[in-house]
């Protein structure tokens, strides 16, 4: 069967394509909540915000955060269209096929970062029209896109969870509220050192933190330090864990 | 030799089925086959485990107990042979409404890996009276239509099996009508068709056998004339009492549970075994 898996996952991810583009609304609308919030923030609230000297202008000091927010929202919509999938019953038409089975399941993984792929390039954009500016290299946005893949890839499997065992549409998509938040408590928006301490201690050893100061550095021609290991270590085991618990949960519903 | 003859025969062959699910034993030892060729209804109120016997024999669930063999090819161990061999239309109509009628039939003829899946999807809009919809988004087609389509994309790859899980429930009349009929065309090709419906008529219409799944187990198995036999015959003509105003105001003002709501008299073969 598994010679078929190239095959069936090209079919099935030429499906969910066909998808975002006819409901182009759906990477929009995953685009708008962080442009809105890079508005907000850059002309409500950045004049007052110290981020330090040498950190350059706002918006780039910004902007990783606000890249973080777009994935965990984008993910939410991942978590839907499988739920879809499953309760409108094409789920088990495509399972009681001669099909590889787990090309179902890449399909929906490959269209999620497609989708959240094209959000991020429209508030990268966004952005480049706010002032931002960055003399990364070829390599250094390669390093950006890099990373933003294995993040994109974490929460993507952590939305397979949901998406294959919600009861209502709502609880496919709730998840991802708290990841959305999760950058509000880290370096995203504000240098963690003015936090009291323990909302600074927890800052400092959440992911989002680590990620956004690689990014940042990245962005900016600084040499990363130890921040791009501790963020791509904490991409890579949260990739392996929700993969795990999403195949686990996976074979509980197809035996 | 008897066995391999038999097993040609058979499209479907169930032993001794058991699934419980926690708590509750929904099937408690099901036993049936099916002729190759046939119309088979598998009929069952709601919750009689009708859906649970088709996604065992899918190959979309686990029997815990008993052996159930698709078309000569057990279900547990030769599952990915099974699963060329049948198409599964399930309760509801399992559509991709984002894409297109044509869209639908073309995707599901690519997976099952077929040559020219464009000529397939015209030819199967074509018999199924879609041809002008073919171009219209899914989302915007009446219940009947997708059952329609939902039926045409079962019978791509031409698999000599065809489950149907309550075909028409929620379809009005017409839908109902023209979903019969796309069975009956089936059948008359030779493809083997399992049916499951709590519409009496339904099986009525369109099974060669019928077998009553009640409490987990196949109660009676037979032809319509066998099944009538089980009863005397009956010459009494029922005639519907219409509620007047009066049985209407009350019920609805409650009179002592005296005047109980105007029901016609149960029919012999009523939808209720009990």
């Amino acid at each position: 069967m598994n010679k078929h898996f190239a095959g069936d996952t090209a079919v099935l991810l030429g499906r969910s394509l066909r998808h975002i583009t006819r409901s182009a609304d759906t990477v929009i609308t995953t685009a708008i909540m962080p442009i809105a919030m890079l508005l907000l923030f850059v002309y409500v609230f950045g004049g007052a915000i110290r981020t330090g000297s040498g950190s350059g202008s706002y918006v780039n000091y910004l902007l990783p955060g606000i890249l973080l927010i777009t994935v965990a929202s984008g993910v939410a919509y991942t978590a839907l269209r499988l739920f879809l999938d499953m309760k409108n019953g094409i789920f088990e038409r495509f399972q009681s096929m001669p099909i590889a089975r787990s090309s179902v399941l890449w399909a929906h993984v490959l269209t999620s970062l497609v989708a959240n792929l094209i959000s991020l390039v429209l508030v990268v954009l966004v952005a480049l029209l706010m002032g931002f500016r960055s003399g990364a290299g070829v390599l250094g946005w390669l390093a950006v896109a890099g990373t933003l893949t294995l993040f994109t890839l974490a929460l993507t499997w952590l939305a397979v969870i949901p998406g294959l065992t919600a009861k209502s549409v709502d609880g496919a998509g709730a998840f991802s509220y708290p990841l959305i938040f999760l950058p509000f408590l880290s370096s995203a928006f504000v240098p963690t050192d003015t936090m009291p301490g323990p909302v600074r201690a927890f800052a400092e050893h959440q992911p989002v933190t680590s990620i956004v100061n690689a990014l940042r550095d990245l962005l900016a021609q600084r040499p990363v330090g130890t921040d791009i290991w501790i963020a791509l270590a904490w991409c890579a085991g949260l990739l392996i864990v929700a993969y795990l618990f999403a195949m686990t949960t996976y074979r509980r519903k197809i035996s | 030799m008897m066995t391999t003859t038999k097993q040609r025969d058979q499209a479907i062959d169930v032993r001794g089925l058991t699934k419980s699910y926690k708590t509750l034993r929904v099937l408690r030892g099901v036993d049936f086959s099916v002729a190759r060729g046939s119309i088979f209804a598998l009929l069952g109120s709601n919750g009689a485990g009708k859906t649970t016997v088709v996604k065992i024999l899918s190959t979309l669930l686990k029997a815990d107990a008993g052996t159930a063999e698709v078309n000569g090819l057990d279900v547990v161990t030769r599952a990915a042979e099974v699963r060329e061999s049948i198409s599964l239309t399930g309760q509801f109509a399992a559509v991709d409404e984002i894409l297109t009628g044509r869209e639908n039939l073309v995707l599901i003829a690519r997976l099952r890996h077929l040559k020219d899946p464009g000529t397939i999807a015209d030819d199967l809009l074509g018999r199924f009276s879609l041809t002008g919809a073919a171009t219209r988004k899914v989302s915007e087609y009446s219940g009947g239509m997708r059952r329609r389509l939902d039926i045409a994309m079962s019978l791509i790859g031409n698999p000599p099996l065809i489950f149907l899980d309550e075909p028409t429930t929620g379809l009005d009349p017409q839908g109902r009508i023209e979903v019969w009929q796309a069975v009956k065309e089936l059948a008359g090709q030779g493809t083997t068709v399992l049916l499951t419906t709590q519409h009496l008529d339904e099986a009525e219409h369109l099974a060669d056998r019928i077998a009553i799944l009640h409490q987990g187990r196949i109660i009676v198995n037979g032809t319509l004339t066998e099944l009538k036999r089980l009863l005397p015959p009956a010459t009494v003509e029922y005639v519907e009492k219409q509620p007047t105003l009066e049985d209407v105001f009350l019920t609805l003002v409650g009179d002592d549970g005296e005047h109980p709501a105007a029901t016609p008299s149960p029919a012999p073969t009523s939808e209720d075994p009990r």
